[in-house]
């Protein structure tokens, strides 16, 4: 069996991307009128919803914190998010990220304010085309700023890898499938921070340390159009009043 | 360092140095961060955040609208909005020598019931106590309730009130004001109570921009001169 070329001899990708270039990104704050926050965020083919709801009771009571909030996150794909039909129920894989993307998103939220409550974060994956998980930990931090939790700071995510021998930024799903590595990271700009670095497939030391350094530079990209995306919301209506 | 009344993010750096933390904002070192959306207000050594949107937290002596959620063997609970249920005691209704073996504490609130109350207690280990004992406060059986996000509360109410005062006086609702972010309007015209909750809903949208309070009057006499010729 013949390999896929993932990158042509011009050094362009399947999608017609640079090396170090992201997926076009459309990013709206507040698009669902009844949870407390909301993000929807398109990043190439992956559309994805995130919604906050909380600080509340914490139910069941037995979870509760006497010092802290506690956070709830469900990371789940519908069942016509990829070509073939995924079966609802929430699988390994699902169970797994929801975990990742909540220790990803603790660190920001300011948990000790709002102590014997929860905090329910629920990303809903539409359309997936790789790296969704870094897609939907974008659109859950701009959710819990929206519904107006105390936040240290914002919560950016993006992925980098290796493909046809090359490192390249924020993979899709052909290039995470037939490439040789994935390593999806998350970055808090403000404190500095990494609150998720994993990786899947094979690079060297000195690969590895460039794709992070490209990841990273892929996420301050994103922290950048996610502070825009949540002043675009308010200036919004600022435009409409002046129409008026 | 921001400028005053700019739209600020979760995280975005307001000041360094040694400033004092208002609302809403956190020092990380020497730099001083918001924590919420919204405007950043800086008056002279005070750095703070007017968040756009936001949930209530009890304060106590806050008067508060709720909803009576469950009824129990010797309280009330009531629904304030808030990330806690208020806990109101049988004793606010029927005093020292209450009973449980004699009273009933469906005879006086049932669920659903709409409460004007105030926050007796409230820390973090424990959830808000209202009582009802206050001129002012107690049962709601008329009016409307309206809520709107609880940061925007003090737009409603206006400098030194102005804002409120100018919606009470040209629609002749009594308006009560809940720290939770749930409004009362009473009124024997019904439409002027529609419109009150019209009016609290444009202020909730436009409570970041400026020149309101004229805004709002005007929409008032053009909606109540419309009302009139019909």
């Amino acid at each position: 069996m013949g390999k896929i070329k993932l990158i042509d001899e011009n050094g362009i990708r399947t999608d017609g991307r640079r090396a170090d270039e992201l997926r076009p990104i459309k990013i709206d704050v507040g698009t669902l009128e009844n949870a407390n926050g909301s993000a929807y965020i398109e990043q190439g083919k992956c559309k994805i919803l995130a919604a906050v709801y909380g600080p509340h009771e914490a139910h069941p009571r037995h979870l509760t914190q006497p010092d802290r909030a506690i956070l709830r996150c469900r990371y789940h794909m519908a069942p016509f998010s990829v070509p073939e039909r995924k079966s609802p129920a929430p699988s390994r894989r699902e169970i797994e990220l929801s975990k990742v993307i909540r220790e990803s998103l603790e660190p920001v939220v300011m948990t000790e304010l709002f102590p014997r409550t929860m905090i329910d974060i629920f990303i809903e994956v539409l359309q997936a085309d790789g790296g969704t998980r870094c897609v939907g930990l974008t659109a859950a931090s701009l959710a819990l700023a929206d519904a107006g939790i105390p936040l240290r700071g914002l919560v950016a995510a993006c992925a980098a890898g290796k493909v046809d021998g090359q490192i390249v930024l924020d993979l899709n799903d052909l290039e995470d499938k037939e490439g040789e590595a994935d390593c999806p990271i998350a970055f808090i700009p403000q404190l500095n921070v990494f609150s998720l670095l994993q990786m899947d497939g094979l690079m060297a030391v000195e690969e590895y340390e460039e794709a992070v350094h490209l990841a990273l530079e892929g996420c301050r990209r994103i922290y950048e159009m996610q502070i825009e995306a949540i002043k675009k919301k308010y200036r919004e209506t600022k435009a409409e009043e002046n129409n008026q | 360092m921001v400028s005053d009344k700019q739209i600020v993010v979760p995280g975005e750096v307001l000041a360094e140095g040694d400033y004092r933390i208002g609302e809403n904002v956190y020092r990380n070192g020497k730099t001083i961060l918001a924590t919420m959306v919204g405007i950043a207000r800086v008056e002279e050594d005070k750095v703070s955040v007017i968040a756009l949107h936001g949930f209530y937290m009890p304060m106590v002596g806050d008067v508060v609208i709720g909803i009576v959620e469950d009824v129990g063997v010797t309280h009330w609970l009531v629904d304030i909005n808030a990330p806690y249920p208020g806990v109101l005691r049988a004793s606010e209704a029927f005093g020292r020598a209450f009973d449980p073996t004699r009273h009933e504490l469906l005879d006086e609130l049932k669920i659903g019931d709409v409460l004007i109350a105030k926050i007796l207690s409230f820390d973090r280990t424990h959830d808000p106590v209202l009582t009802l004992n206050e001129s002012g406060l107690g049962k709601v059986k008329d009016g409307v309730v309206v809520s709107l996000t609880p940061s925007k509360i003090p737009r409603l109410i206006g400098r030194k009130g102005s804002m409120l005062s100018i919606i009470q006086q040209k629609t002749g609702c009594q308006i009560v004001v809940g720290q939770n972010g749930m409004v009362l309007a009473k009124s024997q015209d019904k439409r002027m109570e529609d419109l009150v909750i019209k009016i609290i809903k444009l202020i909730e949208r436009e409570a970041h921009t400026s020149g309101l309070t004229n805004r709002v009057a005007k929409l008032l006499d053009a909606e109540i001169e419309q009302m009139r010729g019909t």
